[in-house]
């Protein structure tokens, strides 16, 4: 099985040279064999990576520790799901996930548009075949420079091979964190395809809007995958103890969130291309922009090059990545700067009050947002640059910049819809904009009649901005459907849903400006008005914390010998004026250290992982988040005394004897039991600290999230237009091929 | 006006924005940054509040209201004293690599600022057996 996953992989390697090759004679020449034959060069490689990835993934589920991917990553007690996404915990295999996401990625384009864009199909083939040429050889390398790290399939030695395989670190174990990396993979690997067709038009100097027709889809799956990858990492955290909450600007989270704010910026920026042939010059820029943040995105991961708590060992792919980083951008720019000519504008903003210019400021925004990001992320660097001396900026600094920048661009996802193209009439201005802003107005009164809103008054606007686009979008979808409602006769219900389908990409999108509204008005309330307590409590104690009393109930204590861990856990009673709201379980989980000291073998118990399991009761309005860390001074000598008696045990013992191992094993299970057993006797129950945490409207935060992936899918599903076009466009080629050989 | 006169002054307003902002941004990340450094390099700053980057020192950590423990540079050396409250990471433990922001006071213990450990997460175990000789598996 291994074996063919390597074939699998050299042979795709090999396979994207010569596409890489086809395509390049394929384009130059014109000649359509080789284009055909540089397609099939990708289905091909599709493939290939299909049979290395499931031989890869055979060798986790069967733990075949040989294969030293799988040693240092996965392990017999890692549960089945873990073993799976255990691939992706490594550098072997997470450069193994984004050739074959590529692999898919290009398929899909090219299969898609087989039978149009003769002339920028063939170059943008070539930039997808060197591109995965650069990962596959990168994965290969690792053969020829015995730099296994790279090389998913390296396999130990017949004499090194463990019995028993690292493990994945209890902290992933985590549904979230274990989809997290491919979505963010993904959303990285899809922008290559706009990217590469952009390259293809600037050469071919076909820069209508064609390219970015047949790859808009895929830049609106990229999107969609790097959003739902952000939230995923947002949700663990905030799952988490000591990340932070959802977002602490750590300099991993940023680099996922840069290429999203860019790419957010294109699939607006291309709309006023696609209508107006302006922005030709911008578009084409900050998609090499958005490509390679994707590609910094990737390398800052595993770079090790900034301080972030994602410390992952320091890989070395960092110079290959940084290379062709730099390449992607120095050969872009030049190209672009050489096509100038063939990037005018074909017309000229006519109005500031236009869905262009709201579209034009909205890039603005956001490409400010993306230079406050990058610049505090590369503070570190760049500060020694200068003084010499490494130093780094904390949310504070971000929070000030971003919260005005976030503003302006929630209210212009309310304005925009409501703004024509080209110019807007007075009359018509007063017409759209009077419901929002009385809705705004609104808003903003009954926040402060509720006697917060001016304590926190960036947390007002916030809200005032989300009332105000919701009521926008909520109103041009209301208007839209009367409209039809007018000219059909039709009932509401069946009018809103055609309008909604009839224009999938349009009211996707406003959609999608409603969940962002509903998240960002999560955001604001949850940072400006959570409330952190710490207490200290035994069984029977009782806390105030805000509106609430948190009584510690009981201990609670499990053991589970399949993850050999030890759980350390409290019942919180939750009241609110005298009524119950909840009841808490927050725990703290020991895992069994793999490399205790085997004549210590209570002690490593608590010296390998440790997690805490968070207590949470979500609700509309707050939800209440407990973490508890039992505080075991009064277990240290208890453990002490078992490890020693567990030394004269084992010295005593001829440990070559497999029943005698089992007998010390088993004697090791009855004294994590009996330590259970400690913890549970009222007597002895040690004290423990809590956090808890009210933090209001966070759930908002993951209904906007999944409002806008809705949004975003209903913008990308095929809808009736796009089956017309393709049914035309089949028929044209078709006819083109009959006049080409008549 | 003349179309071309109003481009001109959209465009300066706009670039006028721009080097606004950035100067701004600036200006403001040099005056709130702290400058990170290593604990050895601590002893001869007393001054001021810094992002200390290193290794918890085995044997030093002491559990309790106030976490107490010692840190030193990534490649050892001596041992800066850090006293520590709010949420301890679950990462956190002897030998791990921690960020922590605080200043010295006069007994020249790092008092730490709330909540501000951070402990970097480790994929995997593998990293952290480094020098175990009883673990088999190496980086190659």
């Amino acid at each position: 099985m291994n074996a063919l996953g390597a074939a699998a992989l050299a042979a795709a390697l090999l396979t994207a040279i010569y596409t890489l090759i086809a395509a390049l004679i394929g384009a130059r020449s014109g000649d359509r064999r080789w284009v055909d034959s540089s397609r099939r060069g990708f289905y091909a490689i599709f493939v290939l990576l299909l049979i290395s990835v499931v031989s890869l993934e055979s060798a986790f589920l069967r733990s075949d520790f040989s294969v030293e991917l799988v040693a240092n990553n996965s392990s017999t007690t890692t549960p089945t799901l873990y073993k799976l996404t255990a691939m992706w915990g490594s550098q072997g295999g997470s450069l193994m996930l984004w050739a074959f996401v590529l692999s898919i990625a290009a398929s899909a384009v090219l299969f898609a548009t087989r039978h149009s864009h003769r002339e920028i199909a063939p170059w943008a083939t070539a930039v997808m075949a060197a591109i995965a040429t650069f990962f596959l050889g990168l994965m290969m390398a690792g053969v020829i420079f015995t730099n296994a790290e790279t090389y998913p399939f390296a396999l130990l030695a017949a004499g090194q091979v463990p019995a028993e395989g690292a493990g994945l670190n209890p902290l992933l174990r985590h549904p979230a964190m274990a989809i997290h990396p491919p979505m963010l993979y993904s959303g990285y690997v899809f922008f290559t395809v706009p990217f590469a067709f952009a390259i293809g038009a600037l050469i071919t100097r076909r820069l209508d809007a064609t390219w970015i027709r047949s790859t808009r889809r895929f830049a609106l799956i990229a999107w969609l995958f790097l959003s739902i990858g952000l939230a995923l990492g947002a949700r663990w955290s905030y799952s988490e103890l000591g990340w932070g909450g959802y977002w602490a600007w750590d300099p991993v989270e940023n680099a996922a969130l840069l290429p999203w704010l860019t790419g957010t910026a294109f699939i607006h920026s291309i709309m006023v291309q696609e209508r107006r042939g302006m922005l030709k010059t911008w578009n084409v820029s900050l998609i090499v922009t958005t490509f390679a943040l994707s590609l910094l995105g990737t390398f800052l991961v595993r770079s090790g090059v900034l301080q972030s708590i994602h410390a992952f060992g320091e890989s070395k792919v960092g110079l290959p990545l940084l290379l062709l980083i730099a390449a992607v951008i120095i050969g872009s720019t030049l190209l672009i700067i050489s096509r100038l000519d063939d990037l005018r504008s074909e017309r000229r903003i006519d109005s500031l009050l236009s869905r262009e210019s709201m579209f034009l400021l909205n890039n603005l925004l956001f490409i400010g947002l993306a230079v406050i990001v990058f610049w505090g992320t590369f503070f570190p660097l760049i500060s020694e640059a200068f003084t010499g001396q490494e130093s780094s900026l904390a949310a504070p600094w971000y929070n000030r910049y971003t919260t005005p920048v976030a503003i302006g661009l929630l209210f212009l996802a309310g304005v925009g819809p409501l703004v024509a193209w080209r110019r807007i009439s007075t009359s018509n201005l007063r017409k759209a904009f009077a419901i929002p802003i009385s809705a705004a107005l609104v808003a903003a009164a009954v926040i402060i009649l509720a006697g917060e809103g001016l304590s926190e008054p960036i947390a007002l606007v916030l809200f005032v901005a989300g009332a105000f686009t919701l009521a926008a979008v909520g109103q041009e979808i209301w208007r839209g459907t009367a409209a039809r409602r007018a000219l059909s006769g039709d009932s509401v219900p069946v009018a809103f849903s055609t309008l909604l389908t009839r224009n999938r990409r349009r009211y996707g999108g406003y959609i999608v400006h409603m969940g962002i509204a509903l998240m960002l008005i999560g955001v604001a309330a949850s940072s400006s008005f959570q409330t952190s307590t710490d207490v200290r409590l035994s069984p029977g104690e009782s806390a105030e914390v805000g509106d609430y009393t948190v009584t510690y109930v009981r201990p609670t204590s499990e053991v589970d010998s399949q993850e050999q861990k030890l759980v350390f856990g409290a019942v919180l009673d939750v009241t609110r004026g005298g009524e119950q709201v909840t009841l808490l379980n927050p725990a703290r989980e020991f895992f069994a250290s793999s490399s205790a000291d085997p004549a210590a073998p209570l002690r490593g118990f608590f010296e390998g992982e440790a997690t805490s399991e968070v207590g949470r009761k979500e609700g509309v309005s707050r939800d209440i988040w407990t973490a508890m860390q039992p505080d075991l001074t009064s277990f240290d000598p208890v453990i002490a005394e078992g490890d020693e008696l567990f030394g004269r045990l084992a010295a005593q013992l001829d440990l070559t004897d497999p029943g005698a191992v089992q007998a010390l094993a088993d004697q090791q299970g009855a004294a994590i039991a009996g330590l259970g057993e400690r913890y549970l006797n009222p007597a002895t129950t040690p004290p423990a600290e809590f956090r808890v945490n009210v933090n209001p409207f966070v759930i908002w935060i993951w209904i906007g999230v999944i409002v806008g992936a809705i949004g975003a899918l209903f913008a990308l599903w095929p809808g009736a237009e796009a089956r017309r076009s393709r049914v035309s466009n089949v028929y044209a080629a078709k006819l083109a091929r009959e006049l080409a050989t008549r | 006006m003349d179309p071309t006169k109003k481009r001109q002054i959209r465009l300066v307003t706009a670039l006028s924005a721009a080097v606004l902002l950035a100067v701004a941004l600036i200006y403001t990340s040099f005056n709130a940054a702290n400058d990170a450094l290593e604990p050895s390099q601590l002893t001869a700053r007393a001054d001021g509040t810094y992002d200390v980057t290193g290794k918890v020192a085995s044997d030093s950590v002491e559990r309790g209201e106030t976490l107490r423990f010692e840190i030193t540079d990534r490649d050892g050396g001596e041992g800066v004293p850090v006293a520590y409250q709010g949420i301890v990471p679950d990462p956190f433990r002897e030998g791990r690599e921690v960020i922590i922001t605080g200043a010295l006071n006069e007994q020249g213990v790092l008092v730490a600022e709330k909540d501000s450990l951070i402990t970097k997460c480790p994929s995997k175990f593998a990293e952290e057996h480094g020098d175990d000789p009883n673990v088999i598996i190496e980086d190659a």
